[in-house]
């Protein structure tokens, strides 16, 4: 009688588990739904399956002027770390039509983590200093499209520091100081656009 | 018999007398001809008085037809279908039509036909495509639209002081340097009509024509001292006063405080204010940071202008500018072209203990067609502020000369902008509006941001980026005299507005 109790309580407690295990997964596919069916209609956007988040990412205006903020969808990855590479990702890749990179070409992202400060790094390869044109305006869009790329999706990053090559740098092209981490500036941004 | 041989006599001597002027002689100085395609010597000879040219030559230089027309009673002389014709025993010309006096008739001498020079002007120009100009005075024949200013210099006092001036009309452009004892005047122009005086006066030795082209020297004798030369436009005319002082005696040296004068007796006159305050000039020395160098080339452009090689040509018109007409000592990052470190920037800014850094630059776009200049001054974000508080929660009382103890704020270095954001935001503002002034500015003309080559200088500073090399037309334009003058005057107009500003500061 006592063993028959336990073994339904324990079956009870197995049924329960499985019930919220299924509930949790449930919820979490239900939130990640929409932006799932978003992407699959962006023909850009391979591996439409794969869940996602749309973001806020910065690309130089037609007129190299500029950054212009421009939602995109990237793939949703479980934690901010992550999530930041994914987002870095996205914006070291060439810009959508007709915006212009303002990232040189060839920058790969070498690592991205955050401090127990909350100050995330971005590590680039040397190709973002060794092959940017110079001038302090293109400089500052380089600079602030990598730093409001993170702030912007990630609220819990309020500064960011770009490195290069796994160490610090002074500057990208001779102008904008990297030595310390960077907060967001909108200043340079035009009006949003939805792709 | 012995009357006719006297007759005969006088009438060969006549004749001998006037044989040399009826084959002509050459002028003293030929007549030069200047025109877009350069200088050429125009040869003329002077008959009876008057300075005439060969119309063969007329025909080569200006491409006229010329014919003898014994029908019109003259000689025919046609441009593109417009005709002149020109008297021989008349002192005039038909010109289209029109009836122009001319000083003496056409001549011939040998198998040549002569006309005064003056035929060139008077009647020639009128049918001509382009301006003629005759200029007497300097033996010059001016074809085309050229800018060709009247330059008259003169000493007015030898002194010393010695005070002289140099007149160009009508206004151009000067850039006014010095150079081992010589003040050089340089005048934006096609070619210089100058009249200057035979010598000098007092501390000035000769005023002359430069060794460069279009240039004025005004040379200066040993016992010259320091000279100051001021351009100002009045009237269509710009002059420029220049002022020699003399060598001082070294026991006297331009720092030294005046001395205290005693009060003036009861009616005399109160003696003149001093020319030195006794108290430290709100602005002493400037450093000027041609951006990039060396290996560093910076920005360039599509046609091979580079941003290092020009920064370094306007910093170096500003220091002239600076020092001729400021008094005021400025110290360049750079010199020549050489890599030269950001931290090194600053600390030669800071080594100076100069009273305001500007750093000179050229941009690049993305996109071609953006152009201006823009003006940047320091924003430091976080840290910045931190530093600021800190350095004004954490002063240091050190010990000084004389027993007493001095209040020293110390700053991080590599922050110290942080206690002249204010100052160096008021002077970005006066940077923009004389910039404005004088060039193009692009749609974005004033930024707040973190730009390492401000962050560390302990002075009021911004950066200035020229223009665009990105942009054509900015590439070509910035590479000129003219624009890289017009930046210069406008920095300098900018220095001496902020002196006013930090003057004010104090007595506040």
């Amino acid at each position: 009688m006592k063993r028959r109790t336990y073994l339904q309580i324990g079956a009870g407690l197995v049924v329960l588990a499985l019930l919220a295990w299924g509930v949790s997964r449930g919820l979490e596919r239900l939130a990640t739904q929409p932006e799932s069916s978003a992407a699959a209609d962006a023909p850009s956007v391979p591996g439409a399956s794969v869940p996602r988040i749309t973001a806020t990412l910065y690309y130089g205006s037609e007129d190299g002027q500029s950054l212009v903020a421009v939602r995109r969808e990237v793939p949703l990855a479980e934690g901010v770390v992550p999530q930041g590479r994914e987002i870095l990702g996205m914006q070291l890749q060439p810009a959508p039509s007709p915006f212009v990179s303002v990232v040189p070409e060839g920058t790969m992202l070498r690592a991205f983590y955050i401090t127990e400060r909350g100050d995330a790094f971005v590590d680039l390869s040397p190709e973002a200093s060794s092959r940017h044109p110079g001038g302090s305006s293109t400089e500052l869009l380089t600079v602030y499209a990598i730093v409001n790329a993170v702030t912007a999706n990630l609220p819990t990053i309020q500064r960011v520091q770009i490195l290069i090559d796994g160490r610090e740098a002074d500057t990208l092209a001779g102008h904008v100081d990297l030595r310390r981490p960077l907060q967001q500036d909108l200043s340079f941004v035009r009006e949003p656009k939805v792709e | 018999m012995r009357g006719t041989a006297a007759i005969a006599l006088a009438i060969q001597l006549l004749l001998l007398a006037s044989w040399p002027q009826a084959q002509g002689t050459a002028p003293g100085t030929p007549l030069t001809l200047l025109s877009r395609d350069g200088r050429r010597p125009i040869p003329t000879i002077v008959l009876s008085g008057q300075e005439l040219v060969a119309l063969d030559d007329v025909a080569a230089l200006f491409q006229v037809a010329v014919r003898e027309d014994t029908l019109a009673g003259g000689l025919t002389i046609t441009y593109r279908g417009r005709t002149i014709v020109v008297s021989t025993d008349q002192p005039m010309a038909s010109v289209s039509g029109r009836v122009v006096a001319l000083p003496s008739p056409a001549v011939r001498s040998g198998n040549r036909w002569y006309v005064p020079i003056d035929f060139l002007p008077r009647a020639l120009g009128p049918i001509y495509d382009t301006r003629i100009d005759l200029r007497r005075p300097s033996r010059l024949l001016i074809v085309g639209d050229l800018r060709v200013p009247r330059i008259t210099a003169r000493v007015d006092m030898p002194g010393p002081p010695t005070h002289a001036t140099i007149e160009i009309t009508p206004t151009s452009p000067v850039v006014v340097t010095t150079d081992a004892g010589r003040v050089i005047v340089r005048i934006e122009a096609d070619a210089l009509d100058p009249a200057l005086p035979a010598g000098g006066g007092g501390l000035i030795d000769a005023i002359r024509a430069g060794d460069q082209p279009l240039t004025i020297a005004v040379l200066l004798n040993e016992r010259a001292g320091a000279a100051r030369a001021v351009p100002a436009d009045s009237g269509g005319v710009t002059r420029v006063t220049i002022d020699v002082s003399p060598v001082l005696p070294p026991n006297e040296t331009a720092a030294a405080p005046p001395p205290v004068a005693a009060p003036p007796a009861a009616g005399t006159p109160a003696p003149a204010p001093p020319l030195f305050s006794a108290s430290r000039p709100a602005l002493q020395t400037i450093v000027i940071d041609p951006g990039h160098g060396g290996d560093d080339v910076g920005a360039r452009g599509a046609r091979g202008a580079e941003e290092k090689t020009l920064t370094l040509e306007v910093a170096r018109r500003l220091r002239a500018l600076i020092e001729m007409r400021l008094g005021v000592r400025v110290v360049l990052t750079r010199q020549e072209d050489r890599a030269v470190t950001l931290d090194e920037r600053a600390s030669i800014a800071n080594n100076s203990k100069a009273d305001l850094f500007l750093s000179l630059h050229l941009n690049t776009s993305l996109g071609g067609s953006v152009s201006g200049a823009e003006v940047y001054y320091a924003r430091l974000d976080r840290e910045g502020e931190d530093a600021r508080r800190a350095a004004e929660d954490e002063g240091v009382a050190l010990p000084v000369l004389g027993g007493t103890m001095r209040s020293i704020d110390v700053i991080q270095w590599d922050l110290a902008q942080a206690r002249h954001v204010e100052a160096s935001e008021v002077l970005a503002g006066i940077l923009e509006r004389d910039l404005r002034a004088q060039v193009a500015m692009s749609p974005r003309p004033r930024h707040e941001a973190p730009l390492r080559v401000l962050t560390g200088v302990n002075m009021p500073a911004a950066l200035i980026e020229m223009g665009y090399l990105s942009n054509a037309n900015q590439e070509r334009q910035a590479q000129t005299e003219a624009y890289q003058s017009s930046v210069a005057q406008a920095i300098f107009n900018s220095i001496v507005e902020f002196r006013s500003y930090l003057e004010s500061q104090r007595t506040r």
